[in-house]
Formats: structure tokens, C-alpha cells, sequence
């Protein structure tokens, strides 16, 4: 437990100077941001997925959502930044309970399946409908606007150590409500239908009604991180919703760790930096994410955050 | 009131009777153990009970209450609970985790996403008391799935009586035990039925255990009621010699 703590400190401390000490390794503030971004959205699906043990391949859809709701309230409501993020959550979050209910009943790869099915659906929305959506070039012509607090303004969009902050900040709010709720009873519920539905069911859980709320609570935690992509890059596109995005971010959660609470951040922040790195080298830079991938899950099942803790242990 | 009463329930699966026509009634405070060879039908009929298929025909009524079309949670939350021939439970949770989930649940907290520290405390003191109850207090941190067989199925059915059951279901409470385990599970079984008055229905192969604890005893062969009563009359009965006791003695 107390080394639990250190822990949590640990990753605080790393979060609140990134900016600062990414340069030093040959980082920029941006990428800083995305790994911030991506780690929310891998944390997110891992509530579903570590935590829950019910595997979504299809959480682009409702990250995509965040982040076309977001950047279409900036760019034809004239939304200020926290009312965007707000319009691109709710979306989100109804289009969960609606396909959440529909799905449900249905376990393992049956499930998996059907959710990318679901997220294909919006993919080909964002994709055909040019007139809203900009179709396959994106949605482009918006950008981020300064946040006035009245007394106080914040230029998150001149400012990108600013925007780092503020996304930071939801990061923490979101990270920090799913650490509440996961040591909740509400929590352990969701941890026992993980760790033998059947029991669950016989203790009185009933199951159905509890993926249902863990399935809801993971979409809307995915769809802020998909708004705050949105502004980072001042722009979205159809990729943002679809499949092999919600691939990634299953990729992130496992090569971290699923069964720790940081491991899926862990793994975004590899992921985002190989990319970042391979990508100005090769093309083909997700064949070395590939064969990472491969390496962590032969030799480590437990993910990079399972081989720190058995190598700290040892 | 008679707790539970199952009338002419019947269970198909395609061509293949497994439960024929069995009613029983069990009335508060009974200790009653159901017997038969294997394959007579009796986890299939534990199944109807606690509700993991419904009946194909026939009814069953739970304080009076009729609750064969109620999923198996509906039914845990009216105060039935049980346990299975192969043990269910979480194995990655400690010990006390495996409880506490189940006192939470009992307690109606399942959705609570924060507990007041008064609800907290109560918590782990009705945690606390499960575990000297069952044995296990030394073994509270151990993970649930590195315990030994019958420390298993003891956690399990202290998870089942966490949740304050008015019936409890065992399904083989000893199946694949030592004689020292066997011995720790029926005096378990024994000290809750006497001590703390809970209706105890269980399917169990021991026959020591079955005469040393039943109150009545209901034997089922191929989907039938082969006889039911008390163990004097059942010991003695010679068509449960000649279908059953004989047959196992061969």
C-alpha cells in the first residue's frame, strides 16, 4: 500500500514537469500533451477493460464523438473551450447508454465485435457527410480559443505549455474520479464480476445493469480525452472515430499493464513516443509498435508496469 | 410459513428429462440433504431453485412467493444464496476482499460509488467477524485462489452467509476433501445450522455427513423422487438400498 503511494506521487510529480524536462530528451510539449491525451483515453477504456474485464474494440467511436462535438460546437456554435468539451462529452455519453444497452447481454468476443461494428457506423457518418463533417479531409477552419475566467485569462491557444496544463487538469479530474470509483463498492463490484461473473450474479450484482454502467463511465471518460485531441490539434478527422484507433488504445492498456490503475498510461506514453520517434524515421512505424507489442505480452503478460513492480519485488 | 416450496417441477433439455415431477417443501430452521446417484438430477434441480434455468413445468415458491421466471440475482436479493460443486470465487481478491464484496452487496451498497466512514467500519467488522467465523482470520490477506481446497470453499460460504441468507444452498460441500477437511466443513455447516438457526438445503456424497447433520432427506434417482424423510426411515428404506446405498456400497 505505501508503495502504492510512492507510486501515485511518482507519476504526479513526472506529469506536473513534463514540459520542462521533454525537451531534454528530445521531446516538445505537444508530444507531452498527446501522451497526457492518449493516456486518459487508455485509462478510460482499461475502467472497462482491467477493471471490469469486458473488452471494447470499438471505444474510438465515442473518443471520435468527444472530439467532433467538441470542434463542431467551437466551430458553428462559437462555444468557448469548456462548453465545447462539455457538448462533445454528453454526445458522446448518450450514443454510449443507447449502443450500451443494445449490447450488453452479449460477453466476450461477441461483444468485442459487435462495438466495433457500432463504431464503424459513426466512422462512415464522419466520413460521407462532407457538409458537416468535412468528410475525409477533416474538420478544419476552428481553433482553440483562450479560456477567460473573468478574472483571470488562459491562452491555451498561444501558450502550448498552457494547454498542457489545462489538459493536465482534466486528466486529473477524470483519473482521480475513476480511482474513487474503483475503490467504491461500486468498484469492487465491477472487480468481482471480472473475476467470476458467476459469483457476482449469485452474490445479487446484477451483471447486465453493471457493464452497462461501466461500459457508460469508460465512453465518457474516452470522449474527453477525444475533445481534448480535438483542440490539441485544432482539427479532426474520421480516423479519430475509427477502429484501428479503438485497436490502439487496447494496444496501450495492454502493453502497460491492464490489471494496474497507471499501467495504460504507461503504455500510451510508449506508444505516442515510439510513434512519435519511428514515424519521422519510416512509415511503417506501427511494425515496431507492432514487435514491441509482441515482445511485452510474450515475456512480460503483465504488461511494462507487471515487470517493474515482479522486477522491484525481486 | 414454509420457505421454500417446489411443486411438480420439471426440467428438459431437448429429449433428455433430467428433472421429472419433483416437489418438495422445506419449512425454517430444516437442515434437509438430498442424495442420489450420479446423474439423478441434483445440481440440475439446484439449478431450478436458485435459478440458472427456469423449470420447464411446475412451480417454485419462496415464502410464498412464486419466483420461477426471477433471475438468479433476483432471487439472491429475496435471501436465497448458494454455493457450487466447483468452487466460485474471486480468486485474485485477498480473502477479505472476497468478503467484503459480499457484505457490501448485502449491505445495499453495490452502486455506492463513496461509503461514510461509519459505513466503512461497520463493513470491516462484519468482515471481520465472517472470518473468525469460518477459520480463515489468519489467511484474511492471502490471495482467494492460492488457498487450499477447502479454505476455498469455507470462503465461499462465508460469502454466501454474508449475504444474511434465509436459505442457504450447498452443492457438495465436501466434494474432494480430506477427512480433517471434510470433518472442518461439516462442523461449520453444523455450528450454522445449530447456532445460528439458518435453513440449510445441501447435496452432498459423505454419507457420514448426510446422517450426521440432515433433518430430513430427500433422494432423487434418474429425475425422480426415489424417497424423502427422515435418515432412520431412509437408512432403512430397501428401495434406497437397492437404487442407491447398495449400488455404492458395490
Amino acid at each position: 500500500m505505501r508503495r502504492g503511494r510512492a507510486f501515485d506521487a511518482a507519476v504526479c510529480v513526472i506529469l506536473l514537469f513534463m514540459p520542462f524536462w521533454m525537451g531534454a530528451i528530445g521531446g516538445y510539449t505537444e508530444l507531452a500533451t498527446r501522451i497526457v491525451v492518449m493516456g486518459l483515453a487508455a485509462m478510460s477504456l482499461n475502467f472497462l477493460l482491467g477493471f471490469t474485464g469486458v473488452l471494447s474494440f470499438g471505444h474510438a467511436a465515442y473518443f471520435g464523438l468527444g472530439a467532433y462535438g467538441a470542434a463542431m460546437a467551437i466551430k458553428y456554435l462559437d462555444a468557448g473551450t469548456i462548453p465545447a468539451i462539455g457538448l462533445g462529452v454528453v454526445v458522446a455519453t448518450i450514443a454510449a447508454m443507447v449502443i450500451g444497452a443494445l449490447i450488453v447481454r452479449l460477453r466476450g468476443v461477441y461483444f468485442a465485435m459487435v462495438t466495433i461494428a457500432f463504431g464503424q457506423v459513426f466512422y462512415f457518418i464522419a466520413f460521407r457527410w462532407n457538409a458537416v463533417t468535412g468528410g475525409d479531409d477533416g474538420l478544419t477552419g476552428w481553433h482553440r480559443l483562450p479560456i477567460d475566467f473573468g478574472f483571470a485569462r488562459l491562452d491555451i491557444f498561444q501558450n502550448d505549455k498552457a494547454f498542457y496544463y489545462f489538459a493536465l487538469a482534466i486528466f486529473a479530474i477524470c483519473v482521480g474520479a475513476m480511482a474513487v470509483l474503483l475503490n467504491s463498492p461500486f468498484g469492487r463490484s465491477l472487480i468481482a464480476i471480472r473475476e467470476n461473473e458467476r459469483r457476482a450474479r449469485f452474490l445479487g450484482v446484477p451483471i447486465e445493469w453493471h457493464v452497462w454502467l461501466s461500459f457508460v463511465i469508460s465512453c465518457l471518460f474516452v470522449s474527453v480525452a477525444g475533445a481534448l485531441y480535438a483542440l490539441l490539434n485544432n482539427f479532426t478527422d474520421p480516423r479519430a472515430l475509427r477502429f484501428d484507433l479503438s485497436g490502439n488504445f487496447v494496444i496501450m492498456a495492454v502493453l502497460g499493464g491492464m490489471r494496474s490503475f497507471w499501467g495504460p498510461l504507461i503504455g500510451a506514453a510508449i506508444f505516442v513516443a515510439l510513434q512519435d520517434y519511428v514515424s519521422s524515421h519510416t512509415e511503417n512505424w506501427m511494425s515496431v509498435i507492432g514487435l514491441v507489442f509482441v515482445l511485452v505480452v510474450r515475456f512480460f503478460p503483465r504488461g511494462v508496469l507487471g515487470m517493474l513492480r515482479s522486477g522491484a519485488k525481486a | 410459513m414454509t420457505l421454500l416450496q417446489v411443486d411438480g417441477a420439471s426440467k428438459r433439455f431437448g429429449n433428455l428429462v433430467a428433472i421429472h415431477d419433483v416437489s418438495l417443501t422445506i419449512e425454517p430452521g430444516e437442515l434437509r440433504a438430498i442424495i442420489g446417484p450420479n446423474g439423478a438430477g441434483k445440481t440440475t434441480f439446484f439449478n431450478l431453485v436458485s435459478g440458472l434455468f427456469a423449470p420447464t413445468s411446475g412451480s417454485i415458491r419462496f415464502e410464498g412467493r412464486d419466483i420461477s421466471a426471477l433471475a438468479p440475482d433476483e432471487r439472491v436479493r429475496r435471501g436465497m444464496a448458494r454455493t457450487f460443486q466447483i468452487t466460485e470465487i474471486f480468486p485474485d481478491l485477498s480473502v477479505a476482499d472476497n468478503i467484503r464484496v459480499a457484505v457490501e452487496i448485502a449491505a445495499g451498497y453495490r452502486l455506492r460509488p463513496w461509503l461514510a466512514g461509519k459505513a466503512r467500519r461497520a463493513v470491516a467488522e462484519r468482515v471481520a467477524e465472517l472470518l473468525s467465523l469460518s477459520g480463515l482470520a489468519d489467511k484474511a490477506h492471502v490471495r482467494a485462489g492460492a488457498l487450499s481446497h477447502g479454505d476455498q470453499r469455507a470462503a465461499e460460504i462465508m460469502m454466501s452467509l454474508a449475504l444474511k441468507p434465509r436459505l442457504l444452498m450447498l452443492d457438495e460441500p465436501t466434494a474432494g476433501m480430506g477427512d480433517q477437511e471434510t470433518y472442518d466443513i461439516a462442523r461449520l455447516i453444523r455450528r450454522l445450522h445449530r447456532r445460528e438457526g439458518l435453513t440449510i438445503m445441501l447435496i452432498e456424497h459423505d454419507m457420514r455427513v448426510v446422517f450426521n447433520l440432515a433433518d430430513r432427506i430427500m433422494v432423487l434417482a434418474e429425475g425422480k423422487v426415489l424417497a424423502e424423510g427422515p435418515p432412520q426411515e431412509i437408512a432403512e428404506s430397501e428401495k434406497v438400498q437397492g437404487a442407491y446405498l447398495g449400488k455404492a456400497a458395490a
